[in-house]
């Protein structure tokens, strides 16, 4: 799949964002004031921002609006939906700690889990597609929401809940990644079955419907990263995981060792979407005798 | 709402025979004219006499060699469309409604003011039958010409679609396949037509018909007797040479 960099920021920040906005819902901190106004302002500057970021991608942005109306189906639907429920309901529970100095606790926590709730919808629209064997596992939505509440619990402070959930994540990523490599071809979609001229014999593509590309393999054939792809591995793993726990772990003075953990961390997050798209093969490549 | 119907009236759709088709591309040409300049936004290209040319088409025509174990390859042309699926992953991804299938006679289309052009079709799609508009960015795919076979300005003959109209080798019929007894559906039931990817679960509309088997030459030359190679008996010098050859290190068995 074409690793597009509006939906690459868009799962990576909007990610951190409502995985913060999770743990300020439940009262993992309960700020006031000045202090409230600060951690509400980073939270939705990321996951706002990352959803501002996945317009980008759409043909006609403008007309966004009609996207919130096909719930009964569609994850993105679905995904939008939730993201303004959740929000407003933080919104109101923000609005309260930092105006009035009010800790609206059942708010927070719908609002909390709510926002768990966009991170969920968000990798169902991929873990939905069958034609993308790699991702039709359970192992995304448990990394997406995995990664937004070990995102989450670093932003905001909480040092051994965040390296717990990270060391985590590691393996289960490791493991994602292990038994993605063999998903394609356990789906049993081959260019035999593409074709349906498997009982004649082997199939092979012996010429293009045209010279140049289209926008299917533009979108669905990305084969130029994936040479890249075990090396990048190992920085993602380095990156998302370890050294952030390092960092953490240090005893030091968390406050300043937590600038380089977050930012270690966001590169890493980055890398391991990119991978996430550029390592998947989608079955219509098959026609092209390509993956 | 983007649900499915639960089942509908007609089931249109093409039955594309590979035994026939010779990959001249006429379907895949008639497709872009008439779609570029009826219904819906056109087919745009973009650097269309330039170095790198690209394009929206709702039809193309893949070429597949096939390899049987002990004959020669066949060269297999194999257009593909839109198949109009019963179970069709392409509409339920829509956020917006802009997919839909019809009740009334089965065809996919796309709303092209709904469209928000997110794309999420087109990977739902394991036939690779979406594809977006470089120009107008919304979602474009095969309606079937559902402009030309409801058109009662066009002559009858004309009132299927293009593609189907210009193949010049009768490689492509249109009809309704919910209809056990229509000529499309006794076609396929003749010539054991297939679905594309059953596995995926779309449960296609569109069929194909396989390549008929071909027709097996006897071993038979009046020649033969006097063309035998003179050395296959392996007798008196040649003979002696072949097994001296052989022996050596790397020599042919």
């Amino acid at each position: 799949m074409h690793p597009a960099a509006s939906v690459i920021i868009f799962n990576t920040f909007s990610g951190l964002g409502f995985g913060l906005l999770f743990w300020l819902g439940l009262g993992a901190l309960v700020p006031t004031g000045m202090s409230a106004f600060i951690w509400f302002t980073i939270a939705y500057v990321l996951a706002v921002g990352g959803l501002i970021a996945s317009t980008f991608h759409l043909g006609h942005p403008e007309r966004a609006i009609k996207a919130f109306s096909q719930w009964k189906t569609s994850w993105l639907s679905r995904e939008g939906i939730c993201a303004v429920f959740a929000l407003i309901v933080m919104a109101i529970y923000a609005a309260a700690l930092v105006f009035a100095d009010t800790h609206l606790a059942l708010i927070g926590i719908i609002g909390g889990i709510a926002s768990l709730g966009v991170v969920f919808t968000t990798s169902m629209i991929y873990a939905q597609m069958k034609t993308v064997p790699r991702w039709r596992h359970w192992t995304t939505p448990a990394m997406y929401l995995l990664l937004s509440i070990g995102g989450g619990a670093l932003l905001s402070g909480q040092i051994y809940i965040a390296a717990t959930l990270f060391v985590i994540g590691a393996l289960l990523q490791i493991f994602a990644w292990i038994s993605g490599d063999t998903r394609f071809k356990a789906s049993g979609t081959t260019m035999e079955t593409a074709t349906g001229l498997g009982h004649i014999g082997k199939v092979r593509a012996f010429e293009p419907p045209h010279t140049g590309t289209n926008y299917l393999m533009r979108e669905f054939i990305h084969q130029v990263g994936r040479k890249h792809a075990d090396k990048l591995r190992i920085i993602t793993i380095g990156l998302a995981f370890v050294l952030p726990v390092i960092l953490l772990l240090l005893p030091f003075n968390h406050h300043i060792m937590a600038i380089p953990a977050v930012l270690s961390h966001i590169a890493g997050v980055l890398t391991l979407r990119w991978l996430f798209f550029a390592q998947a093969e989608h079955v219509v490549g098959l026609y092209y005798g390509k993956r | 709402m983007t649900c499915l119907p639960s089942s509908t009236d007609k089931k249109l759709g093409l039955v594309i025979d590979l035994d026939t088709c010779v990959g001249c591309h006429a379907c895949v040409v008639s497709c872009k004219g008439w779609n570029t300049e009826n219904y819906g936004a056109p087919l745009a290209d973009q650097d269309a006499y330039g170095e790198n040319p690209l394009g929206t088409f709702l039809n193309r025509v893949h070429s597949y060699e096939v390899q049987p174990e002990d004959s020669p390859a066949q060269l297999i042309h194999f257009p593909k469309s839109c198949l109009h699926c019963d179970d069709a992953p392409c509409v339920t991804v829509c956020p917006t409604g802009a997919s839909y299938k019809r009740t009334e006679d089965g065809i996919v289309l796309v709303n092209e003011t709904d469209c928000i052009g997110c794309g999420l079709c087109a990977w739902a799609c394991p036939y690779g039958a979406r594809e977006l508009d470089g120009e107008e960015k919304v979602m474009k795919k095969c309606t079937l010409c559902v402009d030309r076979i409801y058109n009662e300005n066009l002559p009858e003959e004309d009132r299927q679609p293009a593609c189907v109209r210009t193949c010049p080798a009768g490689a492509r019929h249109f009809g309704d396949l919910g209809d056990e007894e229509s000529d499309v559906s006794k076609l396929v039931a003749e010539r054991g037509g297939f679905d594309l990817m059953p596995e995926q679960g779309t449960k296609p509309v569109n069929k194909y018909l396989p390549p008929r088997p071909k027709d097996e030459m006897p071993e038979f030359d009046v020649l033969a007797p006097y063309l035998e190679p003179i050395a296959s008996d392996g007798k008196g010098f040649v003979g002696w040479l072949d097994k001296a050859l052989s022996s050596l290190p790397g020599g042919a068995k």
